[in-house]
């Protein structure tokens, strides 16, 4: 009985996982902008890489639980990988914004960008302080 | 109730379906930041591939070298965005 319902939460959270990674295929290629393109494609691969290697978890936790020991490991090492892919996900998505802005991509439709002289200010008087 | 591990091998299908989608956008991508994006979304998708796999097929060796790609796509895109920003190192 348990065991049938643990399969069952894991289907739904495979389910929910698949269909987030296949909207950020679907942003990456009809978004305009590379700003929005990256906000398609890194938080919705992330909020799926969370419930796949979720439904993952549960699943090695309840073979461990009926009695496969070695289970155990594909779980831990699992949770490993998803704090990973939680931890350089959103650090590499800020380095690649701030490499387009900096390097004078700028949106598409915008008026005003507040960013455009601070920027290059800040990184300007950095390289005068090295001097 | 029916097996669960095949179920993993449909989602790989389903998620080599959205990789081939960023492929189209790496391809024709007008600027190197859109190629960029491309690649590190892959990235991301090829990692949760290979955990779907290594469940699948019961082999925790899969998952090890899933999070070595993951932390050296990390190393890669963090060291393409330098690039692309200019300056020194």
């Amino acid at each position: 009985m348990l065991s049938e319902i643990v399969d069952i939460i894991v289907y739904i959270l495979l389910a929910i996982g698949v269909f987030f990674n296949l909207l950020a295929g679907v942003g990456l290629l009809r978004f305009p902008d590379v700003y929005t393109r990256l906000h398609a494609g890194t938080k919705c691969t992330t909020f799926g890489s969370i419930f796949i290697c979720g439904s993952v978890v549960l699943l090695g936790l309840k073979y461990w639980i009926q009695g496969n020991p070695e289970y155990s490991t594909l779980s831990i090492h699992t949770a490993g990988a998803l704090i990973a892919i939680l931890l350089t996900n959103p650090t590499g998505a800020h380095a690649i914004a701030r490499a387009a802005h900096r390097s004078g991509v700028a949106p598409v439709r915008a008026i005003v960008d507040d960013l455009k002289n601070k920027t290059v200010e800040k990184s300007a008087k950095k390289k005068e302080v090295k001097k | 109730m029916i097996e669960i591990e095949p179920t993993y091998l449909i989602v790989i299908g389903f998620l080599l379906l959205s990789i081939i989608i960023c492929i189209i956008r790496v391809v024709k991508g007008p600027t190197a930041p859109d190629r960029v994006v491309g690649l590190d979304t892959i990235n991301t998708i090829i990692i949760v591939g290979m955990i779907a796999f290594g469940i699948a097929e019961k082999s925790v060796i899969y998952i090890d070298v899933a999070i070595v790609y993951a932390l050296l796509s990390f190393i890669s895109t963090l060291f393409i965005a330098k690039y692309l920003e200019g300056g020194e190192f």
